[in-house]
């Protein structure tokens, strides 16, 4: 849906692996972009100003809010996404701890806290609850009180640390 | 929740955006890390006419060490300043207020100089800038101008930036060993905006304090040194409480708070107080570890 009149501008861009060339507005989020032209509904939309966390995508391997990215600005990038079979590979310990723990209750933060987590378990093997509880401090999670998803990233940051022991 | 329209540009050399700038004035906007522009552009706060992307210049990120002192380029995004080794691993105002800087995702984008030409009363880094005496190097078409810190910030969200200048890198001058530094905030949740915040620098002669710095963040609308405060605590022993307990009324008499939100005056005069009497106790606390 574009209005016939909407300046727009071409990128070329890898989205999980794959390299994609479109045409985009130019006042469209990454978010939006991603979600309603490419079809990777994974990323939420969340605040739309920054606060939540729900919207974390994954530019040039750093975790950032694709709500404050425009699509134009992601030419020439590489972005990864919760959608990809395994965004990462503390992304994938991560799902299995957040399902075993319980550590969702409606899902909509769940993305946004397991690419914040992963980046976390990247440079910190070890985190503590403290510093784990700093890095999701910018995620809002409004069902679980925090608590399991605190247990998950711990559970998922041992289960991590066994593998690699193994 | 969708920004107005604007023009954008993407400037691949840092004399390309001067142009634009120059030519362009009050309707442009510089989107660097665009973690405080996007949200005004969501909100509709702002509507530019056109953004200057300066993502793509070359050498505007830089952190080196010249001739002295720290230079770090202004689109340095702040979880690189925070990592950068060129920073001292221990004793660095940079690196005790970075992690208090928002929140993860938003430092990896979230630039120094953005932070600085935005001036929020709140940010972290404009009172770090004071505290340390860095020199705000600007760009324009006419070319470079050094702006010490004490005199960039101007007012609320007011700098002394011209529309058409940029900011391309800011210089730290290194502090010898005698300094000591602390950073300390106080907010409802990490990363969140800080209701009041303190840099504080230290330079003792034998525990005697011999020189001090004190900026506070989120209590006035712009930072600046508390000059007489630290006049009242230089020469004294760090330990002395007496001269302490004095220095707290020259600080509650000396502070501007501000006193629209949530939170009164009177609140954040007690947490500038609060602040300063921790950061002292933590030197000492150091000190003697």
């Amino acid at each position: 849906m574009m209005l016939t009149d909407e300046p727009t501008a071409d990128i070329t861009t890898t989205i999980n692996g794959k390299k994609v060339t479109a045409r985009v507005v130019l006042r469209q989020s990454l978010v939006d972009w991603v979600r309603h032209e490419v079809g990777l509904t994974g990323s939420h939309v969340g605040c739309e100003h920054g606060v939540c966390g729900a919207c974390h995508v994954v530019v040039d391997g750093k975790v950032v809010r694709g709500c404050l990215m425009l699509a134009v600005q992601a030419d020439g990038a590489s972005i990864v996404t919760i959608d990809a079979p395994e965004a990462s590979k503390e992304a994938g310990a991560l799902q299995t701890a957040f399902y075993e723990r319980a550590a969702l209750q409606c899902g909509f933060c769940t993305p946004g806290m397991i690419l914040q987590a992963s980046e976390l378990l990247q440079e910190n093997s070890a985190p503590s609850r403290s510093e784990i509880r700093d890095a999701i401090s910018g995620n809002y999670c409004r069902c679980t009180g925090y608590h399991a998803i605190v247990d998950a990233i711990e559970a998922a940051a041992a289960a991590l640390r066994a593998e690699k022991a193994a | 929740m969708k920004p107005a329209r604007f023009a954008y540009a993407r400037p691949q050399t840092l004399a390309e955006a001067l142009v634009l700038l120059a030519t362009h004035g009050s309707d442009a906007s510089i989107l660097a890390g665009g973690q405080s522009l996007m949200p005004m552009l969501n909100l509709r706060m702002s509507q530019p006419a056109i953004l200057v992307d300066i993502n793509s210049i070359p050498d505007l990120a830089l952190i080196t060490m010249r001739d002295g002192q720290l230079a770090i380029g202004g689109r340095a995004r702040h979880n690189d300043v925070m990592h950068s080794e060129l920073l001292p691993s221990s004793n660095s105002l940079l690196k005790r207020a970075l992690p208090y800087v928002a929140h993860a995702a938003i430092r990896n984008r979230g630039t120094l100089g953005g932070s600085l030409a935005l001036s929020d009363p709140a940010a972290e880094l404009p009172a770090c800038a004071t505290c340390l005496d860095a020199r705000i190097v600007a760009v324009s078409t006419r070319g470079e101008r050094v702006i010490p810190a004490s005199d960039f910030f101007r007012g609320l969200y007011t700098t002394a930036l011209e529309q058409d200048e940029l900011i391309h890198r800011v210089e730290f001058p290194l502090l010898d060993t005698n300094w000591h530094v602390e950073f300390d905030e106080v907010a409802r949740r990490r990363g969140d905006f800080a209701i009041a915040g303190l840099a504080l620098a230290v330079k003792l002669d034998s525990r005697r304090i011999a020189e001090c710095r004190i900026v506070f963040a989120g209590v006035e609308a712009f930072p600046r040194r508390m000059a007489p405060v630290e006049a009242a605590l230089t020469g004294s022993l760090l330990t002395d409480l007496s001269v302490r307990a004095e220095a707290f009324e020259i600080l509650a008499q000396t502070l501007d708070p501000l006193e629209e939100g949530e939170y009164p005056a009177v609140y954040r005069r007690h947490l500038a107080r609060v602040l300063l009497n921790r950061l002292l106790t933590r030197i000492c606390e150091r000190e003697q570890a």
